[in-house]
Order: structure tokens, then sequence, then C-alpha cells
């Protein structure tokens, strides 16, 4: 088994000399290719000092906020043509070029239905009304006064992968599943603001409404609120960005992302639910009988692999490390597994580090490719004992139209020549 | 100023001066009236609670939608660029569906809701409540929901019955259930 292990460690293995020449090329490339396969084991290289060792580089500060090696350029949100108006669009996460578990948050997918407006955060409020025993106005001051919890979430759209039920349009991972990140979220429980202002015995459902041009507004029933809700000011340690809802969002944890309402004004506490267009003619599951569910709030189990995927190309039959993202709103990710065939057969991968609730969990497994077609996928399993499943199981009970909450298990199609390609199997 | 309006804004001030510090354990946060809440408080549910007085009719809501709807949802509500408003009546089970207010919203009062806090897309919240009615009564009648002579308010608006009013089912995830393989290694 030893043995075994360092014979598919190729990084480990090469020869700085080699490594590093395979680092040059690959920059040359673009950057694009630094996780693709090492070269074979090449003769000797005799060494050069590169330029950046003979002399001093930039001083410190040379960014004060700090930004990725300009090398890292190609690593962007993306968009898509189609957006009615540029403000009511979605732009999506490069996951075909990250690595870990946390989205960086220049890199957090974005869904707005007015653009982002440009809030001063000392004006902002937060008013909480409705059923409650005392109204009450929050700033946020206020707010960043109570006591706070971080907790690492993923957010997904619903919409993502709604693109795929009829046919593998995506030729990136990105545009597949990239309406995904992953964040800590730092905040206040909102169950601690909404005792603040005493929810009355008849309250059931909460409206959360956002202060952009849209005021996007959502019915969320009140258990959710006090079970996990947050109010959220901060994302990866440092306040929220304007695209993510500055200065303060809610966050629903495994809940579809529309309901997580950015720019937060306002909270109403009511007996029902308000029946508000985005949920109603949105973010409601279209049926071939031609009903349709409504308040389809969680997401389900899911996983897809982002390397190797459409963006990358394999150079050279050997070894490589599959690797994926894995998530699930009812809990924890407790297995996924592997297949390289298709589905014909499958294998259990390494969930790495700890696995969070609620959170992304990079799953890994190592892979000998033979240099010959092959078919990757990934099928999740969480705690609940829910399996991730296949895009046939899902179109038979809710046909073609629920757009919505597409789940399903992902495959990526190996050519010979090492390309790879969204496909249905 | 009336002897009964200083006594009124007298009585206003006592009560904000008396307030009494709220129920909550940290103490943060402002006290505030409903009423003090009122421009913000904009939603309508679909039993009309949240409807402002006032009343609009379909010959009225057609130059309000021509000059400030039109140009992205189409003359007739046909769309394009943004999302299309009329029609599709009865496609929801064909393979291509057509969704549109007329075919899809369960409810009319929320039209209002919408309409008056994010349209007209680039001046949201700038219509008066007659507009406001005026415009969500021409795109029933677009929709062949109400006669053209139809005119709404707070009364009549909740009481238009949409034709997908008992479209909306529970979810009932999960609904693809797998056992998880242990024999596929
Ligand atoms: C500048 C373009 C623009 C103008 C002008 C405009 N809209 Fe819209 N409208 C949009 C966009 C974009 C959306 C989708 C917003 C989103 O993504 O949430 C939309 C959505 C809607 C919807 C929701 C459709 C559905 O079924 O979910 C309604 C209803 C609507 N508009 C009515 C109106 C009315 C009435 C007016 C005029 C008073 C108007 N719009 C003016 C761009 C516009």
């Amino acid at each position: 088994m030893k043995q075994k292990t360092k014979l598919i460690n190729p990084l480990q293995e090469i020869p700085t000399t080699s490594r590093r020449q395979f680092l040059l090329c690959s920059a040359a490339l673009g950057g694009a290719a630094l996780t693709a396969a090492a070269p074979a084991r090449a003769g000797t290289e005799n060494l050069s000092i590169p330029a950046w060792s003979k002399r001093s580089g930039d001083p410190v500060l040379w960014h004060p906020y700090g930004q990725p090696s300009a090398q890292q350029s190609h690593v962007v949100r993306r968009t898509l043509p189609g957006a009615p108006v540029p403000g009511a669009g979605a732009s999506w996460t490069p996951l075909q070029n990250l690595h870990g578990n946390i989205t960086p948050n220049g890199l957090v997918f974005e869904r707005h239905h007015a653009g982002i407006p440009n809030i001063d955060a000392a004006l902002h409020r937060l008013v909480i009304h409705g059923l409650v025993k005392q109204p009450l106005l929050l700033t946020m001051d206020d707010l960043l006064r109570f006591p706070a919890v971080s907790r690492i979430h993923f957010l997904e759209c619903s919409g993502n992968t709604s693109r795929e039920w009829r046919a593998p349009v995506s030729n990136s991972v990105q545009f597949s599943h990239g309406l995904l990140s992953n964040c800590e979220w730092t905040g206040v429980r909102l169950s601690t603001v909404l005792d603040e202002a005493g929810v009355l015995p008849a309250a059931q459902w909460l409206l959360a409404e956002g202060a952009d041009a849209a005021g996007v507004s959502r019915s969320i029933p009140l258990a959710k609120a006090f079970e996990d809700a947050l109010l959220v000011y901060a994302q990866n340690g440092e306040m929220l960005r304007p695209e993510q809802g500055y200065p303060l969002r809610l966050l629903l944890p495994g809940w579809e992302g529309n309901m997580s309402i950015k720019w937060l004004r306002r909270l109403k506490v009511a007996d029902k639910p308000f029946f508000a267009r985005n949920e109603t003619s949105k973010y409601t599951d279209l049926l071939p009988d031609g009903t349709s569910r409504i308040f389809s709030f969680g997401m389900d189990a899911k996983s897809v692999i982002t390397y190797p995927s459409p963006d990358h190309k394999l150079r050279d039959k050997g070894f490589y490390e599959i690797s994926g993202l894995a998530w699930t709103g009812q809990g924890r990710i407790k297995r996924v597994d592997v297949s390289t065939d298709g589905g014909k057969s499958w294998r259990e991968a390494r969930l790495d580090g700890v696995v969070l609730d609620r959170a992304l969990t990079r799953f890994r497994i190592d892979w000998q490719w033979d240099g010959g077609p092959a078919t990757l996928q990934s099928r999740a399993i969480d705690e609940t004992g829910y399996v991730q499943p296949t895009l046939q199981q899902l179109i038979a009970k809710r046909g073609l139209n629920s757009a919505y909450h597409n789940n399903a298990i992902q495959s990526w199609a190996v050519a010979a020549d090492g390309s790879i390609k969204n496909v249905h199997v | 100023m009336s002897m009964f309006k200083v006594v009124k804004s007298l009585m206003v001030m006592c009560a904000l001066v008396n307030l009494p510090a709220h129920a909550g354990v940290y103490g943060l946060g402002k006290p505030i009236s409903e009423h003090a809440v009122a421009a913000w408080n904009i939603d309508i549910n679909p039993a009309g609670d949240g409807l402002p007085s006032g009343s609009g009719s379909v010959a009225q809501g057609q130059p309000i939608y021509a000059a400030k709807c039109a140009s992205c949802h189409g003359a007739k509500g046909e769309g394009k660029p943004a999302d299309v408003l009329v029609g599709g009546i009865g496609s929801l089970k064909n393979d291509k569906p057509l969704k549109t207010v007329g075919s899809f919203w369960p409810y009319a009062a929320p039209i209002y809701d919408f309409i008056y806090r994010a349209m007209p897309y680039n001046e949201p919240q700038s219509l008066s409540a007659t507009e406001v009615y005026a415009v969500t009564a021409y795109l029933l009648f677009l929709n062949g929901i109400v006669p053209a002579e139809t005119t709404l308010d707070a009364k009549s608006l909740p009481l238009v019955q949409m034709p997908n009013r008992n479209g909306f089912v529970s979810d009932v995830r999960p609904d693809v259930v797998n056992m998880p393989c242990l024999k596929c290694y």
C-alpha cells in the first residue's frame, strides 16, 4: 500500500528541477494548465537563475488590499448572455479553478434582481415589525453590538444547474454548477434579534425584504428563523461585499439562496405567508401535470467533480487526483462515491478535512487514467441517508420544466485526447 | 394650530417620552411605531392586506403601460427584453409552458405588491396608487381575466380569481429515494 501511494504522488516524486520547469511551462500557457498532469519524468535539466531571484521585489503594500497573482487573471466570475437588463442577471463562480472549500469573496456568485445598491451603512436601517410586542429599528451599530457567531455554510441558487435538464449545455463546471459558494458568515442569530422585539404567539411566518431597487421579498417560516437563521454582516472575515448584501443580509443555512435576502431592510412577522412574486412566479417547481411545488426551500444533497472537468485537458495518461465538492441542505455529507465508468462501478472518495453542517465538503480520490475514454461521476450521500439521484430519476418525477432544484449526478466524459465534455449518460 | 391638534401632539410627545424600555434582553435598537414604518410597509398579501386607498381602471392603465412598461415587456405584454406578462393560460402542462402573470400567478393582490415595489424597473416605487391599480387592471385585461370596463381598488383586486389559483402544491421532496449502495465497490 505504501509503495502504491508513493507511485501515485507525482508532485512529491518529481525532482524539484523538472517541477519548476513544469511550472514555468504552465505559466506560459496562461496558468490554466497548472493543475494538469505533470509531464512524464524527463531527463536532467540544467538549472538557470530566474530574473526574479536576481533583484529585489515589490515593496510591502504593493497593493494595500492585496490581489491575486497577475497570472491568475483568468480566475474570475463570468456571466452568460440573456439577462433582460444588466442588473437582473447572474454571475457564476469559477469552481474549476478553486481549491479547498472556501470561496474567496471576490469569486462568490451573484444573482441580483435590480442591480447592486450602493448603501451607506451609517444610514442603513433594519426594521422589525408586525406581530411583535415592540417594533424595533436597528442601526448597523446596534447589530454589531449583539453577541455574534461565525458559521461556514454553502449558498446555492436553486436555479443552479437549471440549464442542464434537457441537454448537457454548459461547457464548464462554472456554468453548470457555479451558482454555488461557501463562506464563513459572521453575524447575529436572527432569534436573538427577534426575541429583542418579542414575537407574538399568533406569528408563523416572517417576510424578509431587501433595500435594493427590486425590494426582493420572501416569506420564511418562523421555525427556520428561530432554528438557525443569521443576520450576517461579514463574510470570510471582512464586511460583506456590496454584491453580497452590504451591509446586512439574511442567511438561511441549507435553503435556496434567493431566500437569504441581501441588503436586508425589513422583517415583518405575520401569521400567513405573503405569496410574493419571488415565491410564486419564480422559485416554484412546475410539474408535468401543470401544478407547481411552492415553498420548496431546502437544497438536496449534490456533488460535482471540479477537477478534472471541461476546462481542463489531461495531458498524459497516469495519475490524477479526482476532486470535487459535495454539499447538502439537510446536514452533513456522509459519503461521496466516484465512478470513472459512467456509473457502472463506484469507489468511495476521501472527505477532506472536517465535514461541516451544510457546508461544501471537498472530496478526493486517486485515479490512474489509462489514456482511454472514461466517464467521471460523483454521487453524494448525506447523513439522512439521502442519495444524490440521476437526472433520469428527477425527470421521471418532475418532468423537464421544473427548472429549479436540479441536483442530479453530473457526468464528464474524458476522451482519448484528454479533452473533457459535459454529457448525459 | 387648533387646541385639539396641540393636545394631540402633546399626547404623542408624552407617549414618546414615556415609552418603556423595550422587552429585549440587550436593550439594543430603538422602539418604532407602525405609523413610522408606513413608508416601508409595502407588502400586500393575497387577502389584500396593505392595499392603499384609491382605484384605477383598465382604460387608465393602457397609456401608463404604453409609456412606462411596454419598452421592456412589449406593446401587448409579449415580453422582450424582460418577462412575458400576457398569455399562456392553459399551457402549463405543455412541453413548452408559458408562465406569465395571467397563466401562472395564483393571486391578484400580490401583482400590486410587485409592480409597486419593483416596477418600472428603472423607477421602482414611483407609481401612485391610481397608477398601480390601473396598470394592474390593464395587465389583467390583456390576459382576458377582467373585462375592459373594470376598475380595481383595495376591495375588488383581491377578489379577482386568477386561473392558476389552485395550481400550487406542497413540496414533497425527497421525491426520489435510492438505497445507499453498499455492494458497488
Ligand atoms: C427597464 C425595463 C423594464 C421596465 C420599463 C419595466 N419592467 Fe417589469 N420587469 C423588468 C425585469 C428585468 C423584470 C424581471 C426582474 C427580476 O429578475 O426579478 C421585470 C418583471 C416584471 C414582472 C414580473 C413578471 C413575472 O411573471 O414574474 C411584472 C409583473 C412587471 N415586470 C411589470 C411591469 C410593469 C407593470 C411595468 C410598467 C409600470 C414594468 N414592468 C416596467 C424590466 C422592466
